[in-house]
């Protein structure tokens, strides 16, 4: 068996399967409506997919992941909203050429620290370095102190309720409850007609792919096995010599740069933005998705954000005033039974399965023996 | 067409042939004469709506679930009574009204997610829907986008005006100017204390409230204070409240903050009585969660009181009782919901269409004389021409008609010298 950076075999597999799903199935069955629903939901899918590396393999739980998919999806649409309040699309306000919803706050002019959100590279650049920096000044004063576990989690959450006061009292600045709505240009190129949703569609599929490999390159080096050794005993890693905080610092910051990206598709793709994913209950379902999918598998949680999402569409659509109790029922089915998410059924059923039917036709698997890579388990 | 059995007679090929000869006089085809009101589907439905000979699709796009739903099932309830009657009457263009139901979930970019949802995939004829402003500014891209159109229900900030939009509740100008100059006038009140929950609706009909109390009625704001939504600690603002004593105490605190508020009022020693209160969002909803205890004495200014005196209002409290339920009240809201299928309704009769750009050209002018607020009539700006009313809180969580405008107020979304 040949244990490349990124992955084994039948994690390449996994990717493969997961790459024809996301660029050949889905867009090929899917309407375009459909299209740009699954489009949303895997904007929670890089979230997810942070979580892996920071709960999953590094032990530290964060309910508060909203806030940087929050500050990445602001990030985008104020760039976004900037571009849809030319003077000519505001004239009827009573200062045109500022957002809407600063004129109704009667402000006259544009705050400073929006001014560098009219440059692109800057916005794109302050997506990735703002929630990352703010990841660092968390992360450095937690867990520099040895701040960790249950603790680490409830600051988690109060910084998520603290932003998201900040953002719904100061509406003047960041369109309060309401959020920044209507946005509808990148750089002249209308986001909103159905082709537009396709090409951001497989932009966002890329994006993810990327974010995949650089999860699956942080979990087959040194640091995952340094994340997880940790996750374990993490004073014998401490009496190592390693420096537990630095580690932890960047697998927080990792999560919370995943995450940004998350917030920022979800801003080009719904064309929208507003507190209410930044609060403690997105923050919480974002757990969730990783729960149902399995901490422990990159892939995993991405299937688990989609099936929970379509599952809350689809209920919802069906039973518009019960559904909730029947996602509700979903989530306590899925964690009391399989702790480890969908990966945990996977691996513990299906893949060994599959893997007996192959080996009884091929009589002898060359270097490859039975059970010893199990997908969704953690290897190490 | 009401009968089953006239679904057979228009065959797919009959359709084609109607379609066809949408020039030639359709009944002469046709062998009931329940057809002559009923006009080929090709010709009332250009733009691909969910129109069907029998049949036309609307969405209901409310919070059935969340911290909304309190307040929006009373609009549901309204929008399916309003429906089932207008069925009952013959429907639409001899078309009988199907909905889709979706829940917003209290989550606004559900609600944009729901909206596209009926529009694209259901091809609905129109919406009704939306409660919040913040629900409305997320659907509002969409029905821009894909011409849908939206009937909204909800008393509102104005500053908005949409083809896409008919707006069936009061602007904020409608519902604010004639309570001030009514309270300003009856009680010689001078000074004003406003307190609201922090987001854009109360904000800017403080805001306009306040121009209108300095400039108009040259009175003073004595304080204006704002808490979060779902706040519930209202001490401070009171200890403020009876240090400066004004005259008025106006209020734009909604939801669950109310319950709070009113009682903490009371317990700490202001008689509503004595203490003019004026309130524009408290309905008879709102006093079920309040207390009829609590909030007697204050005044809420509105467009409609379920105690209401009127034939419509006769009618129509009885008949939703009779639908939902004995101990339902309904406020305001719940009536300008009610409103919306019937308005759409008239506009499709009197466009002739189901095409959306017919009905926003048609709007302006469409007249409803059977609602239970009396008589409304639609404005070029797509809001509703209607009266403003006082009403004073009494034990019974309902509200006794103390004042009401001699005419219906004209609304005015985007007020000069108010912004």
């Amino acid at each position: 068996m040949t244990d490349n950076r990124f992955f084994n075999r039948s994690e390449l597999i996994g990717i493969l399967v997961l790459a024809v799903f996301l660029v050949a199935v889905l867009p090929l069955t899917l309407d375009v409506f459909r299209l740009n629903l699954v489009a949303k939901y895997l904007t929670y899918a890089f979230v997810a997919l942070g979580l892996v590396i920071c709960w999953g393999y590094g032990g530290i739980l964060s309910l508060g992941q909203g806030v940087f998919f929050g500050l990445g999806g602001y990030c985008m649409a104020m760039f976004l909203k900037l571009e849809a309040s030319s003077v000519e699309n505001t004239k009827i306000q009573s200062t045109p050429g500022i957002p809407d919803f600063m004129d109704w706050n009667q402000l006259t002019a544009l705050p400073f620290f929006w001014k560098p959100f009219h440059s692109l590279t800057f916005t794109v650049a302050a997506i990735v370095l703002v929630p990352g920096i703010f990841a660092l000044i968390i992360g450095t004063a937690m867990f520099k102190r040895r701040v960790g576990g249950t603790y680490f989690a409830i600051i988690t959450q109060a910084v998520a309720a603290i932003l998201t006061i900040l953002i719904v009292g100061q509406q003047g600045y960041t369109g309060g409850i309401n959020g920044m709505t209507d946005l509808r240009t990148l750089k002249g190129w209308d986001i909103r007609p159905d082709h537009a949703k396709i090409a951001l569609y497989f932009f966002e599929v890329g994006c993810l792919f990327v974010c995949i490999m650089i999860a699956q390159f942080v979990r087959h080096s040194k640091l995952g096995r340094i994340l997880v050794a940790m996750r374990e005993k993490e004073d014998r890693v401490r009496f190592s010599g390693y420096s537990v905080a630095n580690f932890k610092i960047f697998a927080f910051c990792i999560a919370a740069v995943f995450a940004a990206v998350g917030g920022a598709m979800f801003a080009l793709n719904v064309g929208f933005m507003s507190p209410s994913f930044v609060g403690i209950v997105p923050s919480i379902e974002m757990v969730i998705y990783t729960a149902v999918g399995g901490r422990l598998s990159i892939l995993g949680a991405i299937y688990g954000t989609l099936l929970v999402n379509f599952a809350k569409t689809s209920l919802s659509e069906t039973f518009p005033e019960l559904w909730l109790f029947g996602l509700g029922g979903l989530f306590i089915a899925v964690v009391l039974a399989f702790p480890n998410g969908l990966a945990g059924i996977w691996g513990d059923y299906v893949q060994p399965r599959i893997e007996r039917l192959i080996a009884s036709r091929k009589p002898k698997p060359e270097g490859w023996t039975d059970g010893s890579v199990a997908d969704g388990a953690p290897a190490e | 067409m009401s009968d089953e059995t006239n679904k057979g007679l228009l065959s797919p090929l009959r359709r084609k042939l109607l379609m066809g000869m949408a020039a030639v006089p359709a009944i002469t085809m046709l062998p009931r004469t329940s057809f002559a009101q009923t006009p080929a589907t090709s010709a009332v439905n250009t733009t691909g709506l969910a129109v069907t000979d029998t049949e036309v699709t609307v969405g209901i796009l409310h919070s059935a679930t969340g911290t909304m739903a309190i307040s929006e099932t009373g609009s549901i309830e309204a929008e399916k009574l309003a429906i089932e009657q207008i069925n009952a009457a013959g429907g639409v263009l001899g078309r009988k009204i199907k909905f889709i139901q979706e829940d917003g979930a209290s989550d606004w970019p559900t609600f944009a997610e729901k909206a596209k949802k009926l529009l694209v995939n259901d091809k609905v004829a129109a919406i009704m829907g939306c409660w919040t402003s913040a629900s409305r500014k997320a659907v509002l891209p969409v029905v821009e986008q894909y011409n849908g159109m939206l009937y909204y229900p909800t008393f509102y900030e104005g500053l908005e005006q949409s083809k896409n939009v008919i707006y069936t509740g009061q602007e904020a100008t409608q519902q604010i100017l004639a309570g001030l100059n009514w309270i300003a006038k009856e009680k010689g009140a001078k000074t004003f204390f406003f307190i609201g929950s922090d987001y854009i609706w109360p904000r800017t009909s403080n805001k306009i409230a306040r121009k209108h109390v300095e400039n108009v009625l040259k009175g003073k704001v004595v304080g204006e204070e704002y808490y979060p939504l779902g706040n519930t600690q209202f001490n401070s603002v009171i200890n403020k409240i009876k240090l400066t004593k004004p005259d008025v105490i106006f209020t734009d605190v909604v939801g669950g903050s109310n319950v709070a508020f009113y009682k903490q009022l009371k317990a700490a020693g202001i008689d509503l009585a004595k203490q003019p209160l004026l309130t524009i969002s408290v309905t008879e909803d709102e006093i079920d969660g309040i207390g009829g205890e609590n909030i007697a004495g204050a005044y809420a200014c509105m467009k409609y009181f379920q105690s209401l005196d009127n034939p419509n209002n006769k009618a129509f409290v009885p008949a939703f009782k009779k639908m939902w339920g004995e101990k339902t009240v309904i406020g305001d809201v719940t009536q300008a919901a009610y409103l919306g299928p019937w308005l759409w309704k008239l506009t499709v009769e009197k466009a002739g269409s189901f095409d959306v750009d017919k009905i926003a050209a048609a709007s302006p002018g469409v007249e409803f004389k059977g609602a239970p607020e009396g008589y409304v009539r639609i404005h070029e700006n797509h809001h509703l021409w209607s009266k403003t009313r006082v009403g004073r809180a009494k034990l019974d969580g309902q509200f006794e008609l103390i004042y009401e405008t001699a005419d219906l107020v004209e609304p005015d979304p985007f007020p000069k010298g108010y912004q």
